[in-house]
């Protein structure tokens, strides 16, 4: 590779964009060329620069209820121009009484009654043994709407620190198990603070961290003892999720990061965290 | 023991119990019918609200983001709002057509597409990449790379610098500096290819370079 080819593929480099064969290419250059070299640490601290010079600039309460309610408003004209409202009134004063359906036609309730306890006989004996996929699609919504949660209401945290010997403790104290809690800052990914939650139908502890400007929320609980290890990524809603299970605990991390920078993260937090 | 009564309905429709306890009261076919229409539009209706729940489920975490991008495009706070309020709506009405799973990347697309029409409507200088020449041809001494480095924590200086560019470069360094966006979602946004994005990138930083040099030479 020479200088020319290298210049111009530094912004791809520095972005981490290239494929690995090009990369190192690139490398090789830099070792070989004091000029480039130089020329990549300059251009890298200036990249590094623009992203923390400057300003955010974030939705304001006011512009968050005004296209709310603009929203709101969309839906009503809308059933109004179907002429829904309309025929709402209408319905609810044509509205028969209430009948009991067991009075008129008790073979059928009868009937319908059995259907339902046959097909939770049914769910209830033959569907664990697939390990019903539609638990996790049901947890990960749960997921989804305590992290959505946790960030529009800017109750982020219960106890916001990045000391893990603060956060700790504290969600000790909280539940009935002792969550493993490490601060990753010097890896960029600071602890920001612990939250309680409830998921799965049990207390669970959240940890906030940040990665750059976005929030990963790090849900964690015991694992079962048929607790499968492996891990399961997953995207919904624009957010994604990852899974896994160590020896102790359940772990669900989301975020509205990538998928590549979620699974570093994973990555950084089981080396951090003490083992036994 | 309650004395059982035979029911015409109940009788014909042994199957839609559920329905011919709702119906039996229409003495007449046409009034059945209308029964039906009304009932399908409040399921529209359920429908509806639904939808809308689902929508902000999905976009209103982005609105931060979509605030972002349109205030560095119009650098004007009421235009910016207006265009994502604007984005919004545009977004719910084609809700039914988004099936990916990057809802702040599509969201954008939107955002970025209204505000352009705004820029387009109030002929925007900025908007092509040539109109800089003679306004910043100056004949002061321009700063080094070091000394440029030595800026790196002037944010005003920075921020100065970001607004003077093209549009089409204050977008792609926000997309990407702020944003943390791939050059493949930056690239579904902007309607490039992925060998653009990096091209057009490294020519907008290498304009941020030029202007922060010039600035920092002024101050000499």
């Amino acid at each position: 590779m020479n200088c020319e080819q290298a210049i111009k593929l530094m912004d791809g480099y520095l972005d981490g964009e290239l494929d690995p064969i090009t990369s190192q290419a690139i490398e090789q250059h830099l070792r070989d060329c004091g000029h480039c070299d130089q020329a990549y640490k300059t251009h890298g601290s200036l990249i590094h620069a623009i992203g923390n010079a400057t300003p955010y600039f974030k939705a304001s309460a006011e512009l968050r209820e005004r296209i709310q309610s603009s929203l709101r408003d969309e839906t009503t004209e809308h059933a109004v121009r179907n002429g829904v409202r309309g025929a709402q009134v209408l319905l609810h004063k044509r509205q028969p009484e209430p009948r009991s359906i067991l009075w008129e036609a008790p073979w059928n309730w009868l009937g319908l009654a059995a259907a339902i306890i046959l097909t939770a006989i049914i769910a209830l004996n033959v569907v664990p043994r697939f390990q019903r996929p539609g638990a996790d699609q049901f947890l990960a919504t749960q997921l989804i709407a305590s992290h959505v949660r946790s960030l529009m209401a800017s109750h982020l945290t219960d106890v916001a620190s990045s000391d893990q010997h603060t956060v700790k403790p504290w969600l000790d104290t909280k539940l009935d198990f002792a969550p493993p809690v490490v601060d990753l800052s010097s890896e960029g990914c600071p602890l920001i603070g612990g939250r309680l939650d409830y998921l799965d139908n049990r207390p669970v502890a959240a940890l906030i961290y940040q990665r750059r400007r976005h929030f990963i929320n790090l849900f964690v609980w015991p694992a079962g003892s048929d607790a499968a290890g492996g891990t399961k990524a997953m995207t919904r809603q624009g957010y994604q999720l990852l899974h896994w299970v160590d020896s102790d605990f359940n772990y669900w991390a989301i975020s509205d990061i990538n998928d590549k920078d979620l699974q570093e993260f994973k990555q950084l937090f089981q080396e951090q965290i003490p083992h036994h | 023991m309650p004395r059982y009564v035979p029911n015409k309905i109940a009788m014909a429709l042994p199957l839609k119990t559920a329905d011919a306890s709702q119906t039996e009261d229409f003495e007449s076919d046409s009034k059945i019918v209308k029964f039906v229409v009304l009932k399908k539009h409040e399921e529209q209706d359920a429908t509806q609200e639904h939808e809308l729940a689902s929508f902000e489920e999905t976009m209103l975490p982005h609105m931060d983001a979509a605030h972002n991008l349109a205030k560095w495009l119009l650098r004007n706070e009421e235009d910016a709002q207006d265009v994502v309020q604007e984005a919004y709506l545009r977004a719910f009405k084609s809700f039914g057509g988004f099936h990916g799973s990057n809802g702040r990347a599509w969201l954008l697309t939107i955002v970025r597409n209204t505000s352009y029409t705004l820029l387009k409507k109030n002929k925007a200088v900025d908007l092509t990449t040539t109109f800089d020449e003679e306004v910043h041809a100056t004949g002061h001494e321009s700063a080094g790379p070091v000394t440029i480095l030595e800026h790196a924590e002037d944010t005003e200086l920075i921020r100065g610098a970001v607004d003077e560019l093209p549009a089409e470069f204050r977008e792609i360094l926000i997309l990407r500096h702020q944003e943390d966006l791939s050059y493949k979602e930056i690239g579904e946004i902007l309607k490039v290819p992925t060998g653009t994005v990096m091209s057009r990138l490294a020519r907008a930083r290498a304009k941020l370079r030029e202007y922060l040099a010039t600035r920092i030479g002024k101050e000499i």
